[in-house]
């Protein structure tokens, strides 16, 4: 696998490049006109990034999660769910980085062949960080009103972590 | 909602700290995390621009047209809004091929062209379209077919088969998908 997705890009590079020389393109300028665009696009994104790290920093750093997953213990408990993959659950939607951090210390408990081990595995692959990715998307062309983004999101989050947890009482 | 939501991180995390002691550390994450943003945005500047700059020789050239042909008919349902060959349907497609294989810089910059191009066809400006709560739920209940950030740490950590976990991986990520799409569906004529 890691040999296939390395070889992805450089010939996904490759073809682009000899389509656009065979139709006669000016490829080279075609790519400058593009890359343009890269620069604009990275300091759009720039104080909605600002944002969303600041309030995760503050609230990781404060500890609180400790407290919510006290609180929040019981109800896991009552689904099935293994309580030492809850602070798994609750990073993955705003930091992609602490979410990889979880999965890491949990294996290194657990071991990575553990029931712990696989339903975090599975977890953190089966979702994204969502507050992320919806504050750049949005952020880079300006809407402000999201709808029913957030809402659809969460649903399929918790719909991830259900199918989660009976895929990995099926299957191991 | 984003709204609420950050208002809780940063109220609860300060208020927390008060009483535990950590009011310090606070001003010192303020700090570092402000600068990561800055520093994120500088790093990605590269790499967005190149995958950008390749991808628009793609679209000139007409083989990004050629290859989304395949796919067209699943964008024709799940963004029925959008025009057909209207650029945003490529863009959202080289977007999901980038995210199933785990591109996620260039799968991020063809994101932030596909929400431009869906744009275009917004009338209000400020609101987001049925498209877009589309494109990003999906995005959101990731459509990755191997993670392989993951792979990495079972293998490091000993795991007897560091890859099990793909093919369980690929139903609970598809189910959550399909979760997604059915919930904006649902919820969209309610926004």
């Amino acid at each position: 696998m890691d040999i296939f997705s390395s070889a992805l890009i450089p010939f996904l590079v490759l073809i682009i490049l000899i389509y656009g020389y065979i139709k006669n393109i000016d490829i080279y300028n075609s790519f400058i006109e593009g890359a343009k665009e890269g620069l604009k696009t990275s300091l759009k994104i720039m104080p909605y990034l600002i944002a969303i790290l600041v309030s995760i920093g503050i609230f990781k750093s404060s500890q609180a999660m400790d407290m919510i997953i006290y609180i929040f213990n019981p109800v896991m408990k009552l689904i099935g769910f293994p309580e030492e993959v809850f602070p798994l659950l609750l990073l993955r939607p705003i930091s992609g980085s602490g979410a990889l951090a979880a999965v890491k210390s949990i294996i290194e408990d657990y071991g990575p062949d553990s029931y712990q081990g696989r339903v975090a595995s599975i977890m953190v692959g089966s979702s994204e960080t969502i507050f992320y990715t919806m504050a750049i998307y949005f952020g880079s062309i300006g809407i402000k009103d999201h709808r029913h983004t957030l809402k659809a999101a969460l649903i399929s989050y918790i719909a991830s972590i259900f199918a989660t947890i009976f895929i990995c009482n099926i299957f191991f | 909602m984003l709204n609420t939501i950050w208002f809780l991180l940063i109220s609860i995390g300060i208020i927390y700290s008060i009483f535990n002691g950590t009011l310090v550390e606070i001003n010192n994450v303020i700090l570092q995390e402000a600068q990561e943003g800055v520093m994120f945005c500088i790093s990605i500047i590269g790499i967005m621009s190149f995958w950008l700059g390749i991808m628009n020789i793609a679209e000139e050239s007409g083989l990004l047209k050629k290859l989304s042909l395949g796919l067209r008919p699943i964008i024709r349902f799940l963004f029925p809004e959008i025009p057909k060959d209207h650029p945003a349907e490529r863009w959202i497609i080289m977007n999901l091929i980038a995210n199933m294989f785990g591109v996620g810089n260039g799968a991020t910059a063809f994101g932030l062209k596909a929400m431009k191009e869906m744009n275009s066809l917004n009338r209000n400006k400020k609101r987001a379209t049925n498209a877009m709560c589309m494109f990003l739920v999906i995005n959101m209940s990731s459509v990755q077919l191997v993670p392989l950030t993951v792979l990495k740490i079972r293998y490091d950590y000993g795991s007897v088969n560091p890859s099990e976990i793909v093919g369980p991986g690929i139903i609970a990520t598809s189910i959550s998908t399909i979760v997604g799409i059915l919930a904006v569906k649902f919820l969209e004529e309610r926004y």
